[in-house]
């Protein structure tokens, strides 16, 4: 495949050496941090694979046998996640966003250039160990992109000639300590500083602007009864940030209604949806905020646990965002008797999620908290009813979390005052792409597109992906309809191509996305996904009839139609948005004539002929 | 007693079922005839193939994972449902290998069966060719993994009903697969050929050893009757 010649090369898979008893005793402290619960069986794997590298036969045996667990359950965790590895890889991984943003900027020449500096191809890992290369989907960081994981380290704005440099701090991080190596996050010690992440926020609007006290939400939820918070939030009209909309006061009435031994808040922090990072800003820049808005909904609730569900790909805002859990402790404003309030107890852990898209579907991201594969959950029975250890929880999104806080610190009349009837408050959106000032920028809900171009200097959008690729391509005619649940309903990502992009590469990129996301339990999403990605790769390459194009657009719709969650339901959205808002693309890449096949079937069963020593009974000619 | 039956129609027929029923299950017992290919009557369901996917209330929902309840309005054999089970049928048979001339169940197969029933002709959509290995470690059940369709069956039937959890999955997406609780194959397991799990694939991917042409080619359960035909005896009434 890879055809540059090696001098060095790699492309082996390096061997696992058999466990230790050091190995054994490591396993049984990761395993007596959790209790020895099977529900935690996710954090015991990724310990193992910090310690280790990765999880091998044997260290699957030896949780299975601690978690009372059968291998084959605990191989079911642990191959569904990207960043967990059954076999050995490089110490240091290096994980390429590829994304259509990171394309158009320039992701392919940064490969190029670590395959080189490297002398590894993609996928590969290097004869000395020390390097894995691969490509992985969004990280979250479409505004400073062509970006990079490394070993949980982020890396932007990169270009190849800053590779040499990245590798070279890498080998002499090495160098420099070799205990206990996949525990080490790399040094930012010589690597370029314009890689070093920066701030997203381009503007505030009222959600983001002015102080931001520890506790403000709560304190002014203390001041009314629980069902009082709740129907403020009602009357906020506050609906679900992520995207889905579904009205937030509803679902906290639902849940507290609800009869459970326990009741669960949980905040969707899997910002996974390509081309959004506002989740990444709150986290990075509000914190307090976020979890002000968990503990107000853990008052009105009822519920004494709160867990922030934190996609794997934003590890590297663990610690700070684990001080600032313990500086709120301190404050009284998290844990017992919250603000002195005898027996209001909540307190808030985070689970780190290990490389799945899928797990910001709510259902799958309980799954994933229970510590299993993050498949979808049929509906009926409703999370709000049976969700996390099958009680009643309260699953919102990182910035609808922020609103609440803000809400009930400033009233549900403040934040009417902003957006539409339908729509009230204003959204994150995630601008990336053919613009002046890619960024998180707060606006108000009602916004039309052309409106929102031109606030972030998009001058010649030739077309704008709203709300990723499972939300659709929006062509100039629809400039002028507005970012509002009524109208372009968005979960904030906003992807703005400029007349050089291609609209068939980008929803054929999505596509693929869409293959390496799918779960895999239900079959129109796991068999259809492929189907598609192949379909448009070969209209993409010239060679699909009209007859293909038909196909490929029924069998979106079936896909569509048929599919189990909302990722299989939204996965065929950026071909069958592009073929009906740029059919004339779509028509000019087809091939004239029906394809016909180079080989004529008499040379096909040529071996057969031999072998059978008789011709087929077929007319020449075919 | 009244209260824990809730009527639903389906079809524009009117169906009685007791109340804690899938719509499935309550479709069953008066007679109409859902296609299914994941959900086994023994087995809790797990919604994997959409094949039973309805209409239920405007909604498309899996008719084995939805509980019945009283006044769902409910949309079976639609040509539209029809045709969509009919795609997911290919899917499963590109995604596989699927020689039905020359396989065992051929004839007692649920995805052939369904593939008839629905009107499967030859599948639009291009063949995967996956190369998956046979597993022949096992003295009386061999698995073909070719055959495989992810139903989840065997894993269901070894975890509840044999207690034995000798499957599972494995994977994700396309790549995911029946992964075996042994490194060595299926001969490392506690499987037995009485097992639960070994009697209810519903194609030739667990399959017998010494038990397969018993009943010869042509005489075979879905030989004599579409699939579902025995479902649909239970009618009491004629069709409308």
């Amino acid at each position: 495949m890879h055809q540059t010649a090696h001098t060095g090369g790699g492309d082996i898979v390096p061997a696992a050496r058999p466990m230790t008893a050091e190995d054994s005793a490591a396993i049984e402290g990761f395993l007596a941090a959790v209790g020895g619960d099977r529900t935690r069986l996710l954090d015991v794997l990724q310990d193992a694979q910090r310690q280790f590298g990765h999880v091998g036969d044997e260290a699957v045996q030896a949780i299975a046998a601690g978690l009372g667990m059968h291998p084959v359950e605990v191989e079911d965790t642990l191959s569904f996640y990207a960043f967990l590895d059954q076999m050995p890889r490089g110490r240091f991984r290096i994980r390429l966003s590829k994304t259509p943003i990171s394309l158009m900027k320039g992701a392919q020449q940064i490969a190029r250039a670590f395959e080189q500096a490297l002398d590894i191809a993609i996928g590969e890992t290097s004869y000395d160990r020390l390097f894995t290369l691969e490509w992985t989907s969004d990280i979250g960081m479409a505004d400073q992109e062509p970006a990079a994981l490394v070993n949980g380290m982020v890396l932007t704005s990169l270009t190849p000639i800053d590779v040499p440099a990245i590798v070279a701090s890498l080998r002499q991080c090495a160098h420099a300590s070799d205990q206990r190596p996949f525990q080490v996050a790399p040094s930012r010690q010589g690597m370029p500083a314009h890689t070093a992440m920066r701030t997203s926020l381009v503007h505030a609007g009222p959600l983001l602007s002015g102080p931001c006290d520890q506790a403000e939400g709560i304190h002014a939820a203390l001041a009314h009864t629980p069902d009082q918070v709740i129907e403020e939030i009602t009357r906020s009209k506050l609906r679900g940030r992520g995207g889905a909309g579904f009205p937030t006061g509803m679902k906290w009435r639902l849940t507290r209604k609800a009869v459970g031994s326990d009741h669960y808040v949980v905040c969707n922090a899997d910002e996974g949806e390509p081309g959004t990072f506002k989740d990444r800003v709150l986290l990075s820049e509000f914190p307090d905020l976020v979890f002000d808005g968990m503990t107000v909904a853990g008052y009105a609730l009822g519920a004494r646990h709160g867990i922030l569900y934190l996609r794997g790909e934003y590890s590297y805002l663990w610690d700070a965002l684990q001080a600032v859990l313990a500086s709120r402790r301190s404050a009284g404003v998290l844990g017992h008797d919250i603000c002195g309030r005898a027996g209001f107890d909540f307190d808030i852990r985070i689970q780190l999620g290990a490389g799945a898209y899928i797990c910001g579907e709510e259902s799958s991201l309980l799954e994933s908290l229970e510590g299993k594969r993050g498949a979808p959950r049929d509906r009926p029975p409703f999370p709000t009813e049976r969700g996390y250890l099958q009680q009643p929880t309260a699953i919102d999104n990182v910035e609808t979390f922020a609103c609440a806080a803000r809400i009930i610190g400033k009233g549900a009349d403040w934040f009417t005052g902003f957006g539409t009837k339908e729509s009230t408050g204003t959204k994150l959106m995630s601008v990336s792409g053919d613009c002046a000032v890619p960024g998180v920028y707060e606006v108000a809900f009602g916004m039309t597109v052309n409106e929102l171009l031109d606030l972030v200097g998009a001058v010649d959008a030739h077309y704008v992906q709203v709300s990723g690729p499972s939300g659709q391509a929006v062509a100039p005619k629809d400039f002028g309809r507005r970012l509002a649940y009524e109208d372009l309903s968005s979960g904030g990502s906003t992807m703005i191509f400029g007349p050089d992009r291609d609209v068939l590469d980008t929803a054929l990129q999505f596509s693929e996305f869409f293959v390496a996301e799918s779960c895999g339990w239900c079959t129109p999403c796991r068999v259809g996904t492929t189907l598609l990605k192949q379909g448009m790769a070969k209209l993409v390459a010239g060679r699909a009839t009209a007859g293909d194009l038909a196909q490929m657009d029924s069998l979106g719709q079936t896909v569509m139609r048929m599919s189990r969650c909302g990722l299989g339901q939204s996965a065929p959205n950026p071909i069958l948005t592009t073929m009906r808002n740029f059919p004339e693309l779509y028509e000019a890449r087809l091939s004239p004539a029906p394809f016909t096949p180079r080989t004529p079937l008499h040379d096909a069963l040529r071996d057969a002929v031999v072998v059978q020593d008789r011709e087929p009974a077929i007319a020449e000619g075919t | 007693m009244a209260e824990d039956i809730v009527r639903f129609t389906i079809d524009g027929v009117v169906v009685e079922g007791i109340l804690g029923q899938s719509v499935i299950e309550a479709c069953d017992v008066a007679g109409i005839y859902i296609p299914r290919l994941c959900h086994h009557p023994e087995l809790q369901p797990s919604g994997n193939c959409r094949v039973c996917t309805c209409k239920i209330n405007g909604r498309n929902s899996a008719a084995c994972v939805t509980p019945a309840t009283h006044g769902m309005v409910i949309e079976n054999a639609t040509p539209q449902l029809t045709a969509d089970r009919r795609a997911v049928i290919e899917m499963l048979f590109v995604e596989g290998n699927h020689p039905c001339p020359y396989c065992v169940a051929s004839g007692d197969c649920e995805l052939q069966a369904l593939g008839y029933r629905l009107g499967m002709v030859a599948p639009l959509q291009p063949y995967q060719w996956p190369g998956r290995k046979i597993d022949a470690t096992h003295p009386d059940v061999y698995l073909d993994h070719d055959r495989c369709i992810l139903c989840s069956r065997c894993i269901r039937a070894s975890r509840m009903e044999d207690g034995k959890t000798v499957f599972g999955f494995a994977g994700r997406g396309i790549a995911m697969h029946l992964n075996i609780d042994a490194e060595g194959g299926l001969g490392d397991t506690q499987m037995a050929a009485i097992d639960k799990a070994a009697r209810v694939c519903p194609v030739a991917c667990i399959v017998i050893k010494r038990e397969s042409y018993r009943v010869p080619n042509g005489a075979r359960r879905f030989d004599t009757a579409p699939i579902g035909s025995d479902i649909e005896a239970r009618r009491k009434a004629p069709l409308p």
